[in-house]
C-alpha cells in the first residue's frame, strides 16, 4: 500500500472582514493601525491525517466543521498557513458538480472544456465523449446551449465528464443527490465501481446511510479538528448519538 | 498532467508524494496548451453571443473610432499633410491606423486580463488549475480581434504603395511582440491585485485612458522631441507602448512615405532591443507577484 494523501498538522485561518477598497486601508493606516483590521477565524486547526491508496474515507461533521475547506486544500486549491499537504496520483475534485460549465456553451463543448479544466487531454476526452454522452444519457442535447437544460440534466453532464476523468484520488463533496431516482443508484453504482477498481475516495455528505454503503473508513471532523477516526459505522453511530 | 495509460512501474513513479496547489506558473500554462486553446475559442464565442454583426464589431470599433479621430486631429487640427498643410505628416491615415490598432490590443488585452481572475472566481475557487491560464487566454483572444485589423492595414498599406523587406518586417513582429508581452505582465499583475482590490479595475482603466495620447499614436514623435528636449524625450521613449508603435509606424508608414519624416535615432538598434527588454522585465515581475498573491486566491474570491 502507498500513501495517498498525508496531510501534516496543517492550520488554516480565515480573515472575516475584508478591507475590499483601498480607503478603508489607507485610514486604518492613518490612524495609526489602530484596532485590527480584520477579525480571524480559525478553519482548520492542527489536523493530520494519513490516506493510503484504495481507501474509502468518509469525511463526517456538522456544518462549517471544515469539510469542504479540507478538501480544497487536499485538491490544491487552497494552501494550509501551515503543515504540509502532499499527495500522489492525480487527484479530481467533484467540489461541485458543473464548476466549469458555461451556460451558453452546448453540451458537446462543455464536455471538452470541463475535460479539459479537470486535467484530461485532448485524446483522452475524445476517446471517452462516446461513454460520457451515454452515461449521462443526454442523447439528442448534446449540441444544445446547457442553459436550456433541465438542473438534472445539467447535472447528469458534469457528473459524467467528472466520473469519466480517471482519477487515482476522488474528492466528493455532496454531490450525490444529483438527478432523478435511477439516476442517483447509477452515480452511487459507478462510485461503488470506482472503489472497487482500487481508486480512493473522500467523500462529503449528510447522507449517512448513502455514505455508511459507499465508505469503510469515517472521519468525524469538530470546529476544523479530527474528533474521531474509524470504521465507518463507528463514526456514524457517534455524530447521531451526540 | 500526465496522460492515464501507465504501465505499473510508471504509475509508482506517478504517485510520488507532491504538494497540491504549487505550479510551475507560465510553463505549465505551456503544458496545458489544449485547456488555453478551448478557453481562447470558449471566450471567442461568448463575447459577442447575441449580437448580429458578432465578431464584425471588431471591425466597427476601430473603424469609427479611426474616422473620428482623422477628421478631428488629420483634417480639423491639421496634422494630415496636403498641398495646403506642407507641415504635416504624409499619409496620415496609415500613420493613425497602425497605432491606432496597435493600442487597441494593449487596451483590450490589459483591461480583460485585469478581470479575468475575479470573473472566473467560480472555477478559481473551486478547482485548481493554472491560474495564469485566464490573463494569457485574455491576451490571445485579444490577438485574434487584433488580426483582422492587421489583414485591414496590410491591405490599405499595400495600396499605398507598401514593399516591405526584412528590417520591416522584424520591426513589425517585434512591436507586436512588445505589446504583448506588456499586456502579459501587466494583466498577471493587476489581475492578482484585483482580487484583493478591485481598486485596480479603475486604475487600468485611468492607466489606458492616458495610452493613446502618452504615445505618438495621433502625433508625431518629433514634436514630442521638440518640446521637450533631448533628456525628457529619452524618458519618453522608454515607454515600450511608445517603442511598439514606431515600430510599427517604421513597419507599415514609413515605407508608404518619402521617407522623409524618418523614425526616431536608434529605433531599430537600440530601442526595440529596449522595448522588448522592459516588457520581458514587467512580464517577470508580473509572474513573481502573481505567484506570491495567487496562495490566497481562492479564499479571498
Ligand atoms: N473563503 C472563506 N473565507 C472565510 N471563511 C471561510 C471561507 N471558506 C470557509 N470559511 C469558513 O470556514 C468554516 C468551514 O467551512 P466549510 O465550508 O469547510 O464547512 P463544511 O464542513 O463544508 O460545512 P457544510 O456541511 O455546511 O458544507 C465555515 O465557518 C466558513 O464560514
Ligand atoms: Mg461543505
Amino acid at each position: 500500500m502507498t500513501t495517498a494523501i498525508e496531510i501534516r498538522n496543517i492550520n488554516k485561518q480565515f480573515v472575516l472582514r475584508h478591507t475590499r477598497s483601498l480607503k478603508e486601508a489607507l485610514v486604518w493606516l492613518i490612524r495609526g493601525r489602530k484596532g485590527d483590521l480584520s477579525k480571524k477565524f480559525h478553519a482548520l486547526r492542527d489536523l493530520s491525517i494519513d490516506v493510503e491508496h484504495g481507501e474509502t474515507v468518509a469525511l463526517l461533521g456538522l456544518n462549517g466543521s471544515g469539510k469542504s475547506t479540507l478538501l480544497k486544500h487536499i485538491s490544491g486549491v487552497m494552501l494550509p498557513d501551515s503543515g504540509t499537504v502532499r499527495t500522489g496520483g492525480r487527484v479530481a475534485g467533484l467540489i461541485e458538480v458543473g464548476a466549469g460549465f458555461h451556460p451558453d456553451l452546448s453540451g458537446r463543448d462543455n464536455v471538452y472544456l470541463n475535460g479539459a479544466i479537470l486535467g484530461m487531454t485532448e485524446a483522452q476526452i475524445k476517446e471517452k465523449f462516446d461513454s460520457i454522452v451515454e452515461f449521462a444519457e443526454i442523447g439528442e442535447f448534446i449540441d444544445t446551449e446547457v442553459k436550456f437544460y433541465s438542473s438534472g440534466m445539467y447535472l447528469r453532464l458534469a457528473f459524467s465528464v467528472a466520473v469519466h476523468t480517471d482519477p487515482d484520488v476522488f474528492l466528493v463533496d455532496e454531490i450525490l443527490a444529483v438527478g432523478d431516482e435511477p439516476f442517483q443508484k447509477k452515480c452511487l453504482a459507478k462510485i461503488k465501481e470506482l472503489a472497487a477498481a482500487g481508486k480512493t475516495l473522500i467523500v462529503v455528505s449528510h447522507d449517512l446511510d448513502l455514505v455508511a454503503h459507499v465508505c469503510d473508513r469515517g472521519i468525524l471532523l469538530e470546529h476544523g479538528s479530527v474528533v474521531m477516526d474509524g470504521p465507518v459505522g463507528d463514526v456514524i453511530s457517534r455524530l447521531r448519538n451526540r | 498532467m500526465t496522460n492515464g495509460r501507465t504501465s505499473p512501474t510508471d504509475q509508482d513513479a506517478e504517485r510520488a508524494l507532491v504538494a497540491p496547489g504549487t505550479g510551475n506558473g507560465l510553463a505549465d500554462v505551456f503544458r496545458s496548451r489544449f485547456l488555453l486553446k478551448l478557453l481562447v475559442r470558449k471566450e471567442l464565442r461568448i463575447r459577442y453571443r447575441g449580437s448580429v454583426l458578432g465578431l464584425l464589431w471588431t471591425y466597427v470599433k476601430p473603424g469609427v473610432q479611426f474616422v473620428a479621430f482623422y477628421v478631428a486631429l488629420g483634417v480639423f487640427l491639421g496634422l494630415e499633410q496636403s498641398p495646403t498643410n506642407r507641415g504635416g505628416l504624409p499619409n496620415y491615415a496609415v500613420y493613425l491606423f497602425s497605432g491606432i490598432i496597435l493600442v487597441n490590443f494593449f487596451t483590450e488585452s490589459l483591461s480583460t486580463a485585469t478581470r479575468s481572475i475575479v470573473n472566473n472566481s467560480g472555477l478559481i475557487n473551486k478547482i485548481y488549475l493554472p491560474r495564469e491560464l485566464f490573463p494569457v487566454s485574455s491576451v490571445w483572444v485579444s490577438a485574434v480581434h487584433f488580426l483582422p485589423q492587421m489583414f485591414v492595414l496590410v491591405v490599405a498599406c499595400l495600396f499605398s504603395g507598401w514593399r516591405p523587406g526584412l528590417v520591416e518586417a522584424y520591426t513589425a513582429v517585434a512591436g507586436f511582440l512588445i505589446i504583448a508581452l506588456l499586456a502579459t505582465g501587466l494583466g498577471l499583475f493587476f489581475g492578482a491585485a484585483n482580487v484583493y482590490f478591485r481598486d485596480s479595475e479603475n486604475f487600468v482603466d485611468l492607466l489606458l485612458m492616458v495610452a493613446t495620447w502618452v504615445s505618438p499614436v495621433l502625433y508625431s514623435w518629433r514634436m514630442v522631441q521638440a518640446k521637450a528636449g533631448d533628456l525628457w524625450f529619452s524618458v519618453y521613449q522608454l515607454n515600450p507602448i511608445t517603442i511598439a508603435v514606431e515600430s510599427f509606424h517604421h513597419a507599415f508608414w514609413l515605407p508608404t512615405t518619402a521617407g522623409a519624416e524618418g523614425s526616431p535615432p536608434n529605433l531599430v538598434t537600440l530601442w526595440i532591443p529596449v522595448g522588448l527588454l522592459v516588457s520581458l522585465l514587467i512580464l517577470f515581475l508580473g509572474q513573481w507577484t502573481f505567484r506570491r498573491l495567487e496562495g490566497r486566491f481562492a479564499q479571498e474570491l
